[in-house]
C-alpha cells in the first residue's frame, strides 16, 4: 500500500457531493422511482397482538373500485426462510416470512395486502377487509412476564465479581430502565417490486443492498443473479433499514402474482410496529469501590425483550468489560419474549442503553463518595483493554476529558444540588463517556478513469445520509488529483462490486482501503497505457518512472505541469476508459490490539422549578475517533447524534397499550422527538489522531458513538440541578415533580 | 380515507345550501378522514368565502373572520399590541406549517388528540355514542382532569380557544335559522352523558367570525404553555391571564386553563379569589388551589393538578409584573 496521503482533500470540510440533488428534490428515493403501470399495495395489519386469525372477509373490499387482489395466508403459497449463518448476506429482520400461517405475534403485523390501481383505492379497500381473531391476552411489558430462568444468552466474567462486590467498602446497587424507542427516519420504509420474466428488481430504502439481495433471493426462492436491489438514496435508517422487513417481500410477492409492478409504502403508524425498534432494557448495576474511589467490582445484569419470532439481544454489556479498569467484572444478558414486533439495532445499539445504566451508576458512586464525577472516571481510567489484555490501538480518552473540561469550564462546577444558577434558573452539569468499537468489513470498489477527464467510482454499498458518496469522491480525488466535482460516485445497486452494509459504524473504514486500492490499480493501468500509445510523450518509458498527480500523468521526478492531462493518454490510446478494482479485507483480531473509539459529552441543563421546566442549555462533545476524513460530515454525525440523544434523554418512548399491544403514540405528534427549539448551541471537538490499526487513512467509524453517553450525562445534570435521580428514561416532567414547589 | 363529493361555494349563502362537512384549513378534518374517524359524504370547501379579514368595529371590538389563518392572526399588529395573550397562545400551538393553514373557526372546532378517539378499533363515546371509553382505564397521561364525566375524559386541544376564553370572545354564526351570537363561554359543552356534542352549533351552522371585546385601558395579558418539549406539542397544562391591575392591586382578572379541561377551561373560582386582591404569591397560590378544586385526576395524569397550578401562578406573576 502506498504511503499516507498528502493531498488536502482528506480531512477537509467537503460539502456533500449529493447535497444539491437532495436540497433540490432531484434525489430519487425508493418509492419516488417512476415505474410505468405500477399498482399500489396497502397492508391490512392486525388489531390484536396475540392469537390466531379465524377469518378474513374480503368480500366487500374485493368489490371496491380498482381493487386487483387481496393477498393473505389463506390464498398465497408460503415464502421461504433464510439459511442464516449457512449463507452470506442472509439476515432478515423477521425470520418468519409474512403470511406464513394464521398466527398473530404482535399488533400491527401484516395479515393481508390489498393491491389496487391507486393508493387511495388500496387504502380504502384495506379498511373494508374484516378480520376476525381468536384473541389471547397479549403480554407487552417486562413486568407481565416472570424473569427468565436458565442460563443467560451472554455471560462475561473476569475475576470474582460477586465476592469483590460483597466485600467492597463502598457499594452501589441500582436498576435502570430504558424504554422502547422507534427509529422514525424521515423517509419511511418502502419498496417497488418489478418482475421482468424470472428476474425481480427492487427499489428500496436500504442500509445494505447486498444483504437485501441475498435475503430476497432466499425468501422468494429465486437465484441470487435474478434479484437486483436498487437504493441510491436513503432518507436515513438509524439501523431500522439494515435488514429486510416483511413489506418488501409483500411487494415482491404481489408483483409476481399480478405480473405487474407493485409499490408498498409503510405508513408512519406502521413504522411503530412492523419495522423494528430499540427494545426495552432493565439493567441492574452493582459497583464496588475502595474508599479512594477505585472500582473493585462491576456487575451488570441486563434483561431486554424480544419478539416471539426472533431472539434479538440488545448488547448493553458490550462496553462493560473494557470501559473502566476493574479487576472483577461480571456481565450477563437475558431475553424475554413479548407480543411486540422484532427489535432491531438502533443507532448505538447496546452501548446506548448500556452506558445509560453504567454511567449513571458511576455518577451515583461519585455522589455517594463526594468525588467529582470526572475525577472518578480518571481514577478508573483503562490504560489497556482489560477484557482482552490487549493495548488499545489508539486511545486518547484522557485528552478528550481534559479538553472538554477546559472548554466547558468544568472546574467551576460546584457539587451541591441546585447550587449553580443563571438568572432565575438552576443549572446542572453532567458528563458522559462515549464509546464504540471500530471494525472493518470486506468491500470491493471499481474506479474508472474516463476519456472525458472525469472519473467514476462504484460499489454496492450505499449512502444512508452520512456522506459515503462524498468519502468515495474524496479518496479518488486524493489518489488521482481529479477534483471532487469531476468524480461520479455510483452506489446503492446490488449489481455493482459487492460493498458493505452501512451499519455498526463500519462503512467508511471498510471502503477506504478498497477505494484507495481501486484508484491505485486504475492509475497503474493508465501509466502502462502511457508508455504504449504512439503519440504519448512517455512512449517506451518504464511506467514505474511515471506518476499521476493533479489529474496529470508526468515523470515522477518532474512537476505535474510538465506532464499531460490523463484523458489525453486515453484519447491517444483510443480508449473510452481504464478501470481498476480494489478490495478491503475484514479487520481481524490477529493484531493483538483493540481498535475502539471514545469520547465525552458535557451537558448543561437549565431547570425552572416554579414551572417544572427542564431544558438542555449547552452540550459540548469531544471525540477520539481516529482520523476524520471529512470535518463537515463528521461534525454533522456527532451533532445529529446529540440531537437524537436529547430526545433519548427527555422525550422518546414508544408506549404500548397493555390491553391490545398497540403503540398508542404511533405518530409524530404523540411520539415526541427533539425539535429545533429543544436544541441549544452544540459544539464538537475532534482530537483527530490517525489509528494505524485502521490502515492507510487511520479512520474509525463515527455513526453510532455520538449517541452513546448523552442520556446519562443528561440524567447526571438533571440530578445536579433538581436532586431527582431519574433511573428510568425518558426524564419526564412528572418524574421531576416529586419535589415540592420551589 | 373513503371517497367523497366536493363542493366549493363562493358565498356564505351558497355554502349554507350544501350539506356536508365544512373544510377550512383541514388540519383536523383531513387528518381524521385519513384515520376513517371522519367519513363525510360531502366536503364543502369554504376557503373561497369572504371571511378572511380582521377589522375594527364601531364599538371598539375587533372582528376576526372565520378563515383568518392562525399565523396571520398571531402576527397581526393590533392582536400583538392589544391581545398579547392570543398572539402568544397561537404561536405556542402546532408548527408554522400548520399555523399557516389552520383557521380561526377551525381552531375553535378542532377535535381532541385522545388516542382512542382517533382509532376506530377502540370504543369511544365521543366518536360512537354508547360504545364506552377506552381512556378512563387506559393510558391517560394526556387526558383531562376538569369537566370530565364517566363517559369521556378527552382534553380539548386548543391553545387559541383558551386565550379567547380569557378575552371573553364572542362567536358569530349563520345557519338555517339565521344569525346567532354566542359567548365563547356558552359555546362549548362539557361531555356529561353526551360527549359527542362538543359545542352548541346546529348541523349546517357556519361560524362567520369571532369578535374580541375591547379591553379596558392598562389591561395586560399573558399565555404560558407547559409541555414536554419546547415546540409542536399539545399542552400538558397552560394558563391564559387577562388582568387589569394598578399599583399591585387586581381590579379585574380573567383566568382560563388549557390542556387540563374537556373544554377550554374558564376559572371563575380563581377569578373570585383574585378580584380586588393584591398581586401577591399567596393570592396566586390561593387562586390556583381554587381553580383545581374540582380536579379529578386519572391514573397517569395526577401531576397535571400540580402542573396546572404552577402554570396559573407563573402566568399571573408574569402578567402582573408587566402591569
Amino acid at each position: 500500500m502506498s504511503t499516507s496521503s498528502t493531498s488536502s482533500v482528506i480531512g477537509a470540510s467537503v460539502t456533500r457531493v449529493d447535497g444539491r440533488l437532495k436540497v433540490t428534490g432531484a434525489a430519487r428515493y425508493a418509492v419516488d422511482h417512476p415505474i410505468e403501470n405500477v399498482a399500489y399495495g396497502y397492508g391490512v395489519s392486525s388489531t390484536i397482538a396475540n392469537g390466531k386469525i379465524t377469518q378474513i372477509d374480503t368480500s366487500a373490499a374485493e368489490r371496491m373500485p380498482g381493487v386487483l387482489a387481496i393477498l393473505h395466508h389463506g390464498n398465497t403459497d408460503p415464502l421461504f426462510r433464510t439459511a442464516g449463518p449457512l449463507q452470506p448476506n442472509s439476515r432478515p429482520s423477521e425470520s418468519r416470512p409474512p403470511f406464513e400461517d394464521d398466527v398473530v405475534y404482535y399488533y400491527g403485523q401484516f395479515v393481508a395486502l390489498v393491491v389496487a390501481n391507486t393508493f387511495e383505492q388500496a387504502q380504502d379497500a384495506a379498511f373494508h377487509v374484516k378480520v376476525t381473531y381468536d384473541e389471547k391476552k397479549p403480554l407487552v411489558h417486562l413486568d407481565d412476564v416472570p424473569a427468565p430462568a436458565g442460563p443467560p444468552v451472554k455471560n462475561y466474567t473476569r475475576g470474582k465479581a460477586d465476592e469483590a462486590f460483597e466485600s467492597a467498602p463502598v457499594k452501589i446497587d441500582e436498576t435502570y430502565i430504558t424504554p422502547v424507542e422507534t427509529h422514525n427516519p424521515m423517509e419511511m420504509h418502502g419498496t417497488i417490486a418489478v418482475w421482468n420474466g424470472d428476474k425481480v428488481t427492487l427499489y428500496e430504502t436500504s442500509q445494505g443492498v447486498m444483504n437485501h439481495q441475498g435475503v430476497m433471493s432466499e425468501m422468494l426462492g429465486v437465484p441470487l443473479d435474478r434479484v437486483q436491489v436498487i437504493s441510491p438514496f436513503c432518507g436515513s435508517g438509524f439501523g431500522g433499514k439494515l435488514f429486510p422487513w416483511p413489506h418488501s417481500l409483500l411487494a415482491a410477492m404481489a408483483a409476481r402474482r399480478l405480473d405487474r409492478p407493485v409499490k408498498v409504502s409503510v405508513p408512519r403508524a406502521l413504522m411503530f410496529t412492523t419495522v423494528g425498534h430499540r427494545p426495552l432494557t432493565r439493567q441492574r448495576v452493582r459497583l464496588g469501590a475502595t474508599p479512594d474511589g477505585k472500582l473493585t467490582a462491576i456487575i451488570h445484569d441486563v434483561l431486554n425483550h424480544t419478539s416471539h419470532t426472533d431472539d434479538i439481544m440488545e448488547n448493553c454489556t458490550e462496553p462493560t468489560p473494557l470501559l473502566y479498569s476493574c479487576p472483577n467484572v461480571a456481565a450477563a444478558q437475558r431475553l424475554v419474549k413479548l407480543n411486540v414486533g422484532t427489535p432491531t439495532p438502533m443507532r448505538g445499539p447496546g452501548a446506548c442503553p448500556g452506558l445509560f445504566a453504567l454511567e449513571s451508576a458511576l455518577d451515583e458512586l461519585a455522589v455517594k463518595m463526594k468525588i467529582d464525577p470526572l475525577d472518578l472516571r480518571l481514577r478508573n481510567y483503562a490504560e489497556i483493554d482489560e477484557s482482552e489484555g490487549h493495548p488499545f490501538s489508539s486511545k486518547h480518552l484522557r485528552e478528550a476529558y481534559q479538553a472538554g473540561a477546559e472548554r466547558f469550564g468544568w472546574s467551576k462546577r460546584t457539587p451541591g444540588i441546585g447550587s449553580m444558577r443563571k438568572g432565575d434558573e438552576i443549572l446542572g452539569w453532567g458528563v458522559g463517556t462515549a464509546t464504540w468499537s471500530a471494525g472493518r468489513g470486506a468491500a470491493e470498489v471499481r474506479v474508472r478513469l474516463m476519456a472525458d477527464g472525469t472519473a467514476r467510482a462504484s460499489s454496492a454499498t450505499q449512502d444512508i445520509g452520512t456522506g459515503t458518496y462524498t468519502v468515495f469522491a474524496q479518496v479518488v480525488s486524493d489518489k488521482t488529483g481529479i477534483p471532487v466535482e469531476r468524480i461520479e460516485v455510483v452506489l446503492g445497486d446490488s449489481s455493482l462490486p459487492p460493498g458493505p452494509t452501512s451499519g455498526g459504524s463500519t462503512a467508511t473504514a471498510s471502503v477506504l482501503p478498497a477505494i484507495s486500492a481501486a484508484s491505485t490499480a486504475a492509475i497503474e493501468a493508465l501509466l502502462k497505457a502511457s508508455v504504449r500509445a504512439d503519440q504519448s510523450p512517455f512512449k517506451g518509458a518504464d511506467p514505474a518512472t511515471l506518476a499521476m498527480t493533479a489529474g496529470r500523468v508526468h515523470v515522477k521526478e518532474k512537476s505535474p505541469e510538465t506532464g499531460i492531462p490523463f484523458e489525453q493518454i486515453l484519447k491517444m490510446s483510443r480508449l473510452a476508459a481504464l478501470e481498476g478494482n480494489g478490495k478491503s479485507v475484514p479487520s481481524h483480531e490477529a493484531h493483538k490490539v483493540t481498535a475502539q473509539s471514545f469520547g465525552a459529552h458535557f451537558v448543561e441543563v437549565a431547570w425552572d422549578p416554579g414551572i417544572a421546566r427542564l431544558r438542555v442549555s449547552r452540550v459540548l462533545s469531544v471525540f477520539d475517533v481516529g482520523r476524520v476524513i471529512n470535518q463537515k460530515t463528521a461534525r454533522n454525525q456527532i451533532l445529529g447524534a446529540v440531537v437524537m440523544g436529547i430526545g433519548m434523554g427527555m422525550f422518546e418512548e414508544t408506549i404500548y397499550d397493555p390491553r391490545n399491544g398497540k403503540p398508542i403514540n404511533n405518530n409524530f405528534a404523540d411520539y415526541i422527538v427533539s425539535t429545533n427549539a429543544d436544541i441549544p448551541e452544540l459544539d464538537c471537538i475532534f482530537l483527530d489522531y490517525p489509528d494505524s490499526a485502521m490502515g492507510e487513512y487511520g479512520a474509525r467509524g463515527i455513526g453510532e458513538i455520538g449517541l452513546t453517553g448523552v442520556a446519562p450525562a443528561m440524567a447526571m445534570a438533571t440530578y445536579h440541578a433538581t436532586g431527582v435521580r431519574v433511573r428510568e428514561l425518558p426524564i419526564r416532567i412528572e418524574k421531576l415533580m416529586q419535589r415540592g414547589m420551589a | 380515507m373513503q371517497a367523497f363529493r366536493y363542493r366549493q361555494p363562493k358565498s356564505v349563502d351558497a355554502a349554507l345550501e350544501n350539506s356536508g362537512r365544512f373544510l377550512a384549513g383541514g388540519t383536523t378534518l383531513i387528518d381524521l378522514m385519513k384515520l376513517n374517524v371522519e367519513t363525510p359524504q360531502q366536503i364543502v370547501d369554504i376557503n373561497l368565502l369572504p371571511l378572511d379579514r380582521i377589522e375594527a368595529t364601531a364599538d371598539g371590538s375587533l372582528k376576526v373572520g372565520a378563515l383568518v389563518r392562525n399565523s396571520d392572526l398571531a402576527n397581526h399588529s393590533e392582536i400583538k399590541a392589544q391581545y398579547a395573550v392570543l398572539s402568544l397562545a397561537l404561536l405556542s400551538g402546532a408548527s408554522p406549517q400548520l399555523r399557516n393553514m389552520a383557521t380561526t373557526a377551525g381552531n375553535l372546532l378542532q377535535r381532541t388528540r385522545c388516542y382512542y378517539f382517533r382509532d376506530t378499533n377502540y370504543p369511544c363515546n365521543k366518536r360512537q355514542p354508547g360504545t364506552g371509553c377506552a381512556a378512563i382505564d387506559g393510558l391517560n397521561r394526556i387526558h383531562a382532569i376538569l369537566g370530565t364525566s364517566d363517559q369521556c375524559v378527552a382534553t380539548h386541544p386548543s391553545d387559541m380557544a383558551v386565550a379567547m376564553m380569557a378575552l371573553e370572545a364572542v362567536v358569530h354564526t349563520r345557519g338555517a335559522k339565521g344569525e346567532r351570537t354566542i359567548a365563547l363561554e356558552d359555546f362549548y359543552l362539557v361531555p356529561g352523558q353526551t360527549p359527542h356534542r362538543e359545542n352548541v352549533l346546529e348541523p349546517g351552522e357556519l361560524i362567520t367570525h369571532v369578535t374580541l371585546p375591547k379591553l379596558a385601558e392598562g389591561t395586560k395579558s399573558y399565555y404560558l404553555k407547559l409541555r414536554d418539549r419546547a415546540q409542536y406539542e399539545f399542552a400538558l397544562s397552560s394558563a391564559a391571564i387577562v388582568v387589569e391591575a394598578k399599583g399591585g392591586h387586581i381590579k379585574r382578572v380573567r383566568v382560563a386553563l388549557g390542556g387540563v379541561g374537556t373544554k377550554p377551561w374558564r376559572s371563575h373560582e380563581a377569578e373570585r379569589v383574585l378580584t380586588g386582591k393584591d398581586a401577591t404569591p399567596e393570592n396566586f397560590h390561593a387562586a390556583a388551589e381554587a381553580a383545581l378544586q374540582g380536579a379529578k385526576p386519572l391514573r397517569d395524569n395526577a401531576f397535571k393538578v400540580e402542573l396546572a397550578k404552577r402554570a396559573l401562578v407563573r402566568a399571573m406573576t408574569v402578567a402582573t409584573q408587566a402591569a
